[in-house]
């Protein structure tokens, strides 16, 4: 569990705690108040809820932590290997209508610069659809190609295989 | 909003007047009968004469980069002629000359001068060409460019591309620049500079505008701008990336590429923007048009059998046939003026080389000995193909003759040079 998780868990029992109190020590409170205290708690605990959730997308042991898919020269199939992190993805989308994503499709530094620009976005398209087919919806997802422009000065395969990838970046970030 | 625009306008208008570091070019090889010639120093005054940017040394240097001439040392020919008269053909036969080439230059009144030249068959002994300009002080280097195409066009037969412009991409300090400059790599001057990539300049075909494509919108849109105003309008902001512009040979329309649908497929819009229309249909990439001189045919990139291939579909529409078939990946082809040859990137077990194929037979030759090779073209007399590659880790751009023969690398001290295009013959 990281920091900013534990905290959000931490803050929303102490807030838990005072609504407690406060009921207990006031009986005699109107109805409306304690309502609205249970509520604002009920909003501590969402928010702290969401946060853990934000967290979890951070989080190194959490398969959401990994955000990059890659391929094959010349190729737009995202690879069985990825299935897994693009389904958690999709997965935490249809958990959090309210959260969207940009799929930046990138090619390595060969070949044709405007070829490559349409294969980054063949790329950042396969990534979509596996979204897609496990119903998350098209407004959840855009989708955005870099070809080789954000490419690193490669010299061999290992440093090629980097570039070659789709990368899951959430709005909020 | 309004504010905004102007600021960017203003912008423009800055860096248009902005000259940036030059382009050096370093010759390697040349024609294997190379015509020798003699260019003897239009200035009567030696300082002013051994300058670099004298008419005389610029028309010496443009002959001497196109690889076609042996230009050859005159400082040891005592009896240095200015008029026909005070020729002594015998010096020139001396040290094997074929052409002679004199001059005078004249100073005029407010700032103006007279220039006026000769080429001298020395074998004949007699005059091939004689032309007279009176231009002011910043016409210096075009005048010196426009005689060397004449000379080039008298001895050779072909078209000369010294009085023509190119244009490329610098990237220096995380900022991409679109540069015009002469075919030599003097006077560049920056048409437009963003902190986001700049790709896929076209030049229109009377060479007054150039469309591009920019990412500072934070994805790809296709601009034209003027070179005369350096005004600029969105040609095409659809859905999805807008990119590879291409001129048809009337600069009527462009052939663009959209992802609107969902691949990229190649459409053709007015010059204006107006009148957008789909030419290709695949499931797969469709990228890179070109058109033919003549505007019947689009050639363009697309992976629709698998690996990416060049085909050519009619630019009314109708059927794509597949034009080249050597190894795997072919990609980024443009056709030669006269509409017979086509380069294009080849991959091959070395790397990305630019090749050449003759498009009547579909014989095909690699011409670089590059391996990171990108965007070629044609010079407008078809002879030179211009192209973007690396060397030792910088991008570079670099020329060879369709022969082969000749080549030429182009570097520029400041930054990454990349996305050439050679501009038309005015």
């Amino acid at each position: 569990m990281n920091k900013s998780l534990l905290m959000s868990v931490l803050l929303a029992g102490v807030l838990a705690a005072c609504s407690n109190n406060a009921v207990k020590n006031k009986p005699a409170a109107p109805v409306a108040q304690t309502a609205a205290e249970a509520e604002a708690a009920r909003l501590a605990a969402e928010k702290a809820a969401a946060e853990a959730d934000l967290a979890s997308l951070k989080d190194p042991s959490n398969i959401l932590s990994k955000r990059s898919v890659y391929f094959d020269f010349d190729k737009d199939e995202v690879k069985p290997e990825y299935r897994a992190l693009v389904d958690a993805h999709a997965k935490f989308l249809l958990a959090h209508p309210k959260s969207k994503v940009a799929v930046q499709g990138n090619a390595d530094n060969r070949g044709s610069r405007e070829y490559n620009l349409s294969l980054g976005q063949r790329r950042s398209v396969a990534v979509k659809k596996v979204m897609n087919l496990a119903g998350v919806q098209e407004a959840q997802i855009e989708t955005v190609s870099y070809g080789e422009e954000k490419a690193n000065a490669c010299k061999d395969e290992a440093c090629f295989q980097q570039d070659r990838r789709a990368d899951i970046v959430y709005d909020h970030e | 909003m309004m504010k905004h625009r102007f600021f960017i306008l203003l912008l423009i208008a800055l860096f248009s007047l902005s000259a940036r570091a030059e382009l050096t070019i370093e010759i390697m090889g040349g024609a294997a009968n190379q015509i020798p010639i003699a260019v003897v120093p239009f200035d009567a005054s030696p300082a002013a004469a051994a300058q670099q940017s004298s008419i005389s040394n610029i028309i010496n240097a443009d002959l001497k980069r196109s690889g076609l001439f042996r230009t050859l040392e005159t400082r040891g020919v005592a009896n240095q002629p200015h008029q026909v008269a005070d020729v002594k053909y015998s010096d020139w036969l001396g040290i094997q000359a074929q052409a002679l080439t004199i001059g005078t230059v004249e100073p005029l009144p407010g700032n103006r001068m007279k220039v006026a030249f000769r080429l001298l068959d020395v074998l004949k002994q007699n005059q091939l060409l004689a032309m007279e300009f009176t231009i002011t002080q910043s016409q210096q280097r075009m005048t010196a460019h426009k005689i060397a195409d004449m000379i080039y066009e008298k001895l050779t037969g072909e078209k000369g591309v010294f009085a023509t412009r190119i244009s490329y991409v610098n990237k220096a300090n995380g900022r991409y620049s679109l540069e015009v400059a002469d075919a030599d790599g003097f006077n560049p001057q920056t048409v437009v500079s963003s902190k986001e990539p700049l790709i896929s300049p076209s030049w229109s075909p009377d060479g007054t505008k150039i469309a591009y494509v920019s990412f500072e919108k934070k994805k790809p849109v296709i601009y034209v701008q003027s070179l005369v105003s350096g005004q600029r309008y969105v040609l095409a902001n659809f859905k999805g990336n807008n990119s590879a512009p291409a001129w048809s040979p009337d600069g009527s329309k462009l052939a663009i590429v959209l992802t609107y649908s969902a691949n990229s497929q190649v459409y053709i819009i007015n010059a204006d923007g107006s009148g957008l229309k789909q030419l290709t249909y695949s499931s797969g990439i469709d990228t890179e048009p070109d058109w033919s001189p003549d505007g019947a045919f689009v050639y363009f990139t697309s992976n629709r059998g698998g690996g990416p291939q060049i085909y050519r579909i009619p630019s009314s529409g109708g059927d794509a046939k597949r034009v080249t078939f050597e190894g795997a990946y072919n990609v980024s082809p443009h056709v030669s003026p006269d509409g017979k040859l086509l380069t294009y990137i080849k991959q091959d077990s070395s790397g990305f080389r630019v090749a050449i194929q003759d498009i009547e037979t579909g014989q095909v030759q690699t011409r670089s000995e590059t391996t990171q090779d990108e965007s070629p073209s044609f010079a407008p007399n078809g002879r030179m193909i211009l192209y973007a590659t690396n060397v030792g880790g910088k991008g570079t751009l670099a020329a060879v003759s369709s022969d082969g023969r000749v080549k030429q690398r182009l570097t520029d001290a400041g930054g990454d040079v990349r996305e050439p295009s050679w501009g038309p013959a005015n």
